[in-house]
């Protein structure tokens, strides 16, 4: 906690002394660097927690736990889970922001909206939404069915953010060099969505691995609901242990799959001039097709789970209002989803900005070992917590702050996804410009960077919020004692199948995830300059 | 222009984000600073009983003798092995299980203080260790639920180890991460031995469907999903006085005859040796196994056994005596050989 707090000091110190003539970077690169090396070795403890318990458990015990045939059985549900949901996630989410963004669908600015509303529905709350419709619901296709409704918005939003903002230009050009709409697209439009793309589509891997909730509930086991298992019987037990490397490599795989396929062009552009605004192309005969398409989407995603919800609410009645156990479980969780947004938006940016405007091995090796942690099921954050808090520092044990560093942990690629994206639109020779003209260099980069970055920053810190608020099980294990959030009085009630008691907590959470949800909207559309 | 509107939404998010710290500094210290003030008159108990009884337990506690009970809620073996890393640190004064086995391994560890004598003298010898070290707080039956439209009484198995014979393949269901699925296993291995658990759990890999939690398995057998299911009693009688929702088509079927299958498990309680509210902590052990605190179990809505300071089970349920469970001492039972079976039998 204490390295973020001394971010603008470090900061300020070495750049007071920059009035040169020559535009240079605003903060020595020295001091970001080591800021982030710091936040990234501290980011590295969870994963340190699991390489240290599989050397100290030793090969043979190891390998008799991890070459079996249960690890088996969830290797192959974790990998059909994520090459059936990752491929739908991006077809539903670009598809979704292209007919949004660049057709002239009426309706376009409500269906912008619905698209993103799923995220303000948890994943496990979904599910039990689900498997209250459908009660014999379980298995693969019922885990690929829910994560897809639930975390296709992850592309969806960044699509919808980059093809808002993609100068036309490009696009007219493609045109008058004989290239028809659909052509265009995948040539001309689909590249330039690579980022937001590749980013979304390991945020949405990356919910699979972790998510645990919303498969325990339809029975489909992966390594995150084996851990869980394993957990709860054993604490940090050897055999959850040895799962969770095993998961930690297949995190590894997508990682470098990620940072392959992210490539290295450039996507920013100086401007000449004010920016055309983005073409809509006719619908024709699709129209309606397209807007049954959404419809359905919509119903399933964020129709389905919203009436079930409501419908549990009708059947509780006033007996599962009670204010002495929602007031503080609200107040809680609210705390903590803000608490933990800011923190983890102020960390994520040293990240970001090394990725974006020093790309190398050093900003890759540094932003990887962020996603490694991230990638980890909060489950093994949490444990990995427990037992260097107790351990080393004790005062530090079942305190907020904990809490609020494994949620930063845990959710740092959210923001960073984000604030990289805006960086890398907002080119530098801006700040270089402004600093040529004589302005001092941090007051360069506050004034045009920063404020160019911000609402994709705004964005990070929606995105984090949620998952706070929708995070349970590290939640569960690091919390001080007495703490109750939404989340896990939802998961303790829906556990005992009192669906009508656990409706409240659903309801409440989707109620303080809709502001988040609607600012991720009103800044893609911010930045679309709408 | 544009950049103006940026840092309008810039400044926006930044103001949301110091409410965001405020309400953070705001409310979760309170939470933070409860384990300070707990040396001056607040317990803190880990709760792996259902949350609904103990704080029951606690409000009732409170109300006699203004003594603030703070929960923190978990599972048994994982609360069980939290309280064994925490050591001399741990922040629990209390230990309330659902089952005997995550008990005995705390016991093991040398964690607990002796129980007060008064309060053994509250418990019947069957329902504790003969250490003293705790002590029975309530007990639960083994029973298996089944779907009547599909199961005759002559089809009934005659022991819970005829559940691994292949006749039963793809027709009953358990909860196999849960507390009480493994303290049932773990009296078979009390009972059966190493060998017999090992091929028991073998069979039941090949035959049973895993759902997550009692209350799960027996609403699939009540939606006719699967033909019975392996569970405590409670969550039948539970689910009866309320709405009977999940259980309307469901009936309980004891093995009695001290079968393993007809295994009561008791339900502990024990002080921290590392507490710094000794008194306190003992007194509230003393109050959930004394008259008041039994009172709740035999009228409220747990249907868990009353089993001390004697007081009758709720009527509604079949009295312990009829159940014709095994002996088994709740200290012998080993959670952890149980998970490692488990573990190895692939069904965690």
């Amino acid at each position: 906690m204490t390295t973020q707090a001394s971010a603008p000091e470090v900061s300020g110190r070495t750049t007071t002394a920059g009035r040169g003539k020559r535009p240079r970077p605003p903060f020595g690169v020295s001091a970001v660097a080591v800021l982030a090396v710091l936040i990234a070795l501290f980011s590295l403890v969870p994963l340190g927690y699991v390489v240290f318990m599989t050397v100290a458990t030793g090969w043979e015990t190891a390998a008799a736990l991890i070459f079996r045939e249960r690890v088996g059985e969830l290797l192959l549900n974790t990998v059909l889970l994520t090459v059936f949901t990752v491929p739908l996630c991006l077809v539903l989410g670009v598809g979704g922001a292209w007919l949004v963004e660049r057709t002239t669908l009426p309706g376009h600015k409500v269906w912008a909206v619905l698209l993103a509303a799923p995220l303000a529905i948890p994943a496990f709350v979904n599910s039990y939404a689900w498997v209250s419709a459908v009660p014999s619901l379980q298995g693969l296709f019922s885990g690929v069915l829910i994560a897809t409704l639930s975390y296709f918005p992850l592309v969806y939003i960044p699509a919808a953010a980059t093809l808002g903002r993609l100068d036309p230009a490009i696009e007219q050009s493609a045109a008058s060099l004989g290239l028809g709409a659909w052509r265009a697209f995948f040539r001309v439009v689909l590249p330039q969505l690579r980022i937001a793309m590749t980013g979304g589509a390991l945020l949405v891997a990356l919910h699979l691995l972790a998510e645990y909730g919303a498969f325990a509930m339809i029975r489909f086991d992966t390594f995150t609901t084996a851990i869980m298992v394993q957990y709860q019987s054993t604490f940090n037990g050897t055999a959850g242990n040895m799962l969770a490397s095993v998961l930690v490599f297949f995190c590894l795989l997508l990682l470098l799959a990620e940072v392959r396929s992210r490539g290295t062009a450039r996507y920013a552009k100086v401007g000449s001039g004010a920016q055309a605004k983005a073409l809509r192309l006719p619908l024709h005969a699709y129209q309606m097709p397209a807007q049954l398409f959404l419809a359905a989407l919509t119903a399933l995603a964020f129709g389905l789970p919203l009436a079930f919800v409501l419908r549990w609410i009708m059947a509780g009645g006033a007996e599962i209002w009670a204010a002495d156990e929602l007031v503080p479980a609200l107040l809680q969780t609210l705390g903590y989803g803000l608490g933990g947004a800011l923190v983890t938006t102020v960390v994520a940016f040293p990240m970001a900005y090394l990725a974006v405007r020093h790309p190398g091995w050093f900003s890759k090796a540094l932003e990887l070992s962020n996603y490694i942690t991230s990638s980890m099921p909060g489950i093994v954050v949490g444990l990995a917590f427990v037992t260097v808090s107790i351990r080393l520092v004790p005062e530090m044990y079942q305190t907020a702050g904990v809490l609020i560093a494994a949620y930063v942990l845990l959710f740092l690629p959210r923001a960073l996804v984000n604030i990289r994206a805006g960086l890398a639109q907002a080119p530098k020779e801006l700040d270089e410009a402004a600093q040529a003209l004589g302005t001092p260099p941090l007051l360069a980069f506050i004034r045009v960077t920063l404020r160019l970055t911000a609402p994709a920053a705004a964005g990070g810190a929606a995105l984090v919020f949620l998952a706070i608020v929708n995070e349970l099980t590290a939640t569960l294990l690091l919390s001080p004692n007495g703490t109750r959030t939404l989340a896990t009085e939802f998961w303790t009630k829906s556990s005992e199948i009192d669906y009508a008691g656990a409706a409240p907590y659903a309801l409440l959470m989707i109620v303080i995830s809709a502001p988040m949800t609607y600012l991720l909207f009103q800044q893609s559309k911010k930045v679309a300059g709408q | 222009m544009k950049i103006r509107k940026n840092a309008l939404a810039g400044i926006a998010l930044a103001a949301t984000a110091a409410l965001g710290l405020a309400a953070c500094g705001g409310s979760p210290a309170p939470a933070g600073s409860a384990s300070p003030e707990a040396t001056n008159g607040e317990i803190t108990v880990y709760n792996a009983q259902h949350e609904s009884l103990t704080k029951e337990w606690a409000d009732a506690f409170t109300a006699e003798t203004g003594i603030k009970v703070t929960l923190r809620q978990g599972s048994d073996t994982e609360m069980s092995n939290q309280i064994v890393q925490e050591g001399a640190a741990s922040p629990a004064d209390v230990f309330l299980t659902e089952n005997s086995p995550a008990m005995a391994q705390v016991e093991n560890a040398g964690l607990f203080a002796d129980v007060n004598k008064d309060t053994i003298a509250q418990v019947p010898a069957e329902f504790r260790p003969t250490t003293g070290k705790w002590t029975g707080i309530a007990a639960r039956s083994t029973v298996l639920v089944y779907d009547k439209a599909k199961l005759t009484a002559d089809k009934l198995p005659k022991s819970m180890l005829d559940l691994a014979k292949p006749e039963w393949k793809g027709k009953w269901a358990a909860s196999p991460s849960g507390a009480d699925f493994q303290a049932i296993v773990s009296a078979l291995l009390e009972l059966k031995g190493e060998a017999a658990t090992e091929a028991w759990l073998k069979g039941m890999k090949e035959n049973f469907t895993a759902y997550k939690g009692n209350s799960t398995a027996m609403k699939a057998v009540n939606a006719g999903e699967v033909d019975a299911a392996l569970i405590y009693h409670y969550y039948y009688y539970g689910d009866q006085a309320k709405t009977g929702e999940n259980s309307k088509n469901v009936t309980p079927y004891y093995f009695k005859k001290q079968d393993p299958g007809a295994f009561v498990s008791v339900s502990g309680g024990g002080v921290l040796k590392s507490s710094k509210n000794a008194d306190k902590a003992q007194a509230f052990l003393k109050f959930i196994t004394g008259k008041k605190g039994q009172e709740v179990l035999q009228k409220g809505t747990s249907f868990e056994y009353a089993i001390a300071s004697g007081v009758p089970a709720n009527e509604k349920l079949v009295p312990v005596k009829e159940l014709q469970a095994p002996a088994v001492d709740p200290a012998k039972l080993n959670s952890a050989k149980v998970t490692e079976l488990m573990t190895k039998a692939g069904l965690l």
